[in-house]
């Protein structure tokens, strides 16, 4: 991931609305002192498939990482579904697919074990898995593209099986809104399509999507907005 | 071997630690940290040395000085500052310098040597020590049982985690002290530095035959508790000392599995069925039916 030190200004998209799974005012975010991103403003409805482009280094993923709280917000304020992110609980609504091709660890994990940690935020503390919870990797599974391949190993999967297992992780949670970090890069065309209807069908039950990518390809079809984020090189 | 009052309690005390020990490793191995229980061993040495020099329970100094160095480590990790591997090294040589250098304050005619702690006396464990024993054992397990799926998600993907609302710094402070519980309870067994042996080695051998998660933390109990109860019955006859018995026996099953499975691999790769058929297509273009 390229992350300029750079602050640039971000266009203002759609102004903040009632009733939007997500709203960013005058959002800055960075790393410690060094800001990315200043300036966000952005607003994203239930049902709208947001891409977010921009060239490498322009803060894609740093928007994405900084509205879940995983970089700095320096400035503004995050919201939601209209709550103030410090007081927000109910996470379970929000889904996250992180820019990464690989989660194999020291330890042989399956596939229905990495997408069934998706569920957790669903579930209390001591809570155990119920037939609706396993129900629903199962449909998180279906709707990746990875049914049959529940018993697999993730580290035998190929790289785009990868990503798609990721992505199955976050539909087990039933999320409301949807983020996800470049979960096209380095996909053959068949899981990058997959991905795309994947992606429609959240957005037609009414869940909210905001999806970094570099290059759109199949994604075109499904999106509805796009925000595009200045850099230092030539515009996407 | 039975009808000895000393070898029963310390049966009884290497199942316990047999079984609790790789149910912490295997969260550990997954979290690449595999030798944080080591380094835990050095910082008890010097919680075993002031309990000695004060008079006071090594077992308890121990425990204090463990958890203390455990949430250190938590701590500077959850930083991410580039001096962590320093600072680590620091506070880890710094523990057993201290316990080295505090132990000759220890009053003359103490009974117990911190040899018995460093390389292990599972035979001079006394009831009472069993009942401490069980109890931590009970603390430890029903962590990584009880929160399994918590610690393996968290273990798993500590961003992704983070993302999903989980208490992340709460959750691995915990596992920082249910490893520094276990690095008490296993260094009478075990010896400080062989600790790390029986938390890692059965996760590794889980590694090389588990097909999940779930079945690497079954397998690596399983090989946990069948290691430290052989090992142990093995230096009662032939009169080798408890910890390096029983880490000679996880050593020697994880050789044996690797050959195994070396064979195993050789025989797939000649036998007529090579290539495994795929239980499903892997990529379906056209028509992916759509979450709910």
């Amino acid at each position: 991931m390229l992350l300029s030190t750079r602050p640039r200004q971000a266009p203002t998209a759609a102004p903040a609305a009632c009733g939007s799974a997500l709203t960013v005012r005058g959002g800055g975010f960075g790393h410690g002192r060094d800001a990315v991103l200043t300036g966000v403003d952005l607003s994203v409805r239930p049902g709208e498939v947001v891409a977010v482009r921009g060239p490498n280094g322009s803060g894609k993923s740093t928007l994405v990482r900084g509205v879940l709280g995983l970089c700095e917000l320096q400035a503004g304020e995050v919201r939601f579904f209209d709550v103030p992110r410090a007081r927000f609980r109910d996470w379970h609504r929000v889904g996250y697919v992180p820019q990464r091709h690989t989660v194999a660890g020291g330890v042989p994990v399956t596939v229905r074990e990495l997408v069934s940690s998706g569920r957790l935020s669903r579930l209390r503390t001591w809570q155990r898995f119920g037939e609706a919870d396993r129900c629903a990797v199962d449909c998180a599974l279906e709707g990746a593209g990875l049914g049959g391949f529940d018993r697999r190993l993730v580290a035998e999967l190929s790289g785009g099986q990868q990503r798609r297992a990721l992505l199955a992780r976050a539909l087990a949670g039933d999320p409301e809104l949807l983020l996800l970090d470049e979960p096209t890069a380095g996909v053959d065309a068949a899981s990058q399509r997959v991905v795309a209807s994947t992606l429609a069908g959240l957005a037609e039950t009414g869940a909210a999507v905001v999806v970094v990518v570099h290059e759109l390809g199949p994604l075109a079809e499904v999106v509805t907005r796009t925000v595009t984020l200045p850099g230092a090189g030539a515009p996407c | 071997m039975l009808s000895y009052e000393f070898m029963r309690l310390a049966l009884a005390a290497a199942v316990l630690v047999g079984l609790t020990a790789p149910t912490v490793g295997v969260y550990l191995v997954q979290r690449r940290l595999s030798l944080i229980g080591d380094g835990l061993g050095h910082v008890a040495l010097l919680g075993v040395a002031v309990g000695l020099a004060t008079r006071s329970a090594p077992v308890l100094t121990a425990l204090l000085a463990t958890v203390a160095g455990a949430v250190v480590v938590e701590v500077l990790r959850a930083r991410r500052s580039t001096g962590t591997d320093v600072a680590l090294a620091i506070m880890f040589y710094g523990g057993l310098a201290g316990g080295v250098v505090v132990v000759t304050r220890a009053p003359a005619g103490t009974p117990i040597t911190l040899d018995s702690y460093l390389f292990g006396a599972l035979t001079t464990t006394t009831r009472a020590d069993l009942v401490v024993f069980a109890g931590m054992a009970a603390v430890v397990l029903g962590v990584t049982i009880g929160l399994g799926r918590s610690l393996f998600t968290v273990a798993l993907d500590e961003e992704h985690a983070r993302a999903s609302g989980l208490p992340v710094l709460g959750l691995n402070l915990l596992l920082a002290v249910v490893t520094a519980v276990t690095v008490t309870l296993s260094m009478r067994v075990l010896g400080l530095l062989l600790i790390s042996g029986l938390m890692v080695l059965p996760a590794g051998c889980a590694q090389l035959v588990a097909r999940s998660f779930r079945s690497s933390l079954v397998i690596a109990a399983l090989i946990g508790v069948t290691v430290s109860v052989s090992g142990t019955a093995v230096s009662f006859y032939a009169d080798t000392p408890s910890g390096g018995t029983i880490v000679l026996m996880a050593v020697a099953v994880y050789a044996v599995l690797s050959v195994a499975r070396l064979a195993h691999r050789g025989s797939l790769q000649h036998g007529p069925d090579v290539v495994p058929t795929p239980v499903r297509p892997v990529d379906r273009p056209d028509k992916v039916p759509l979450p709910r």
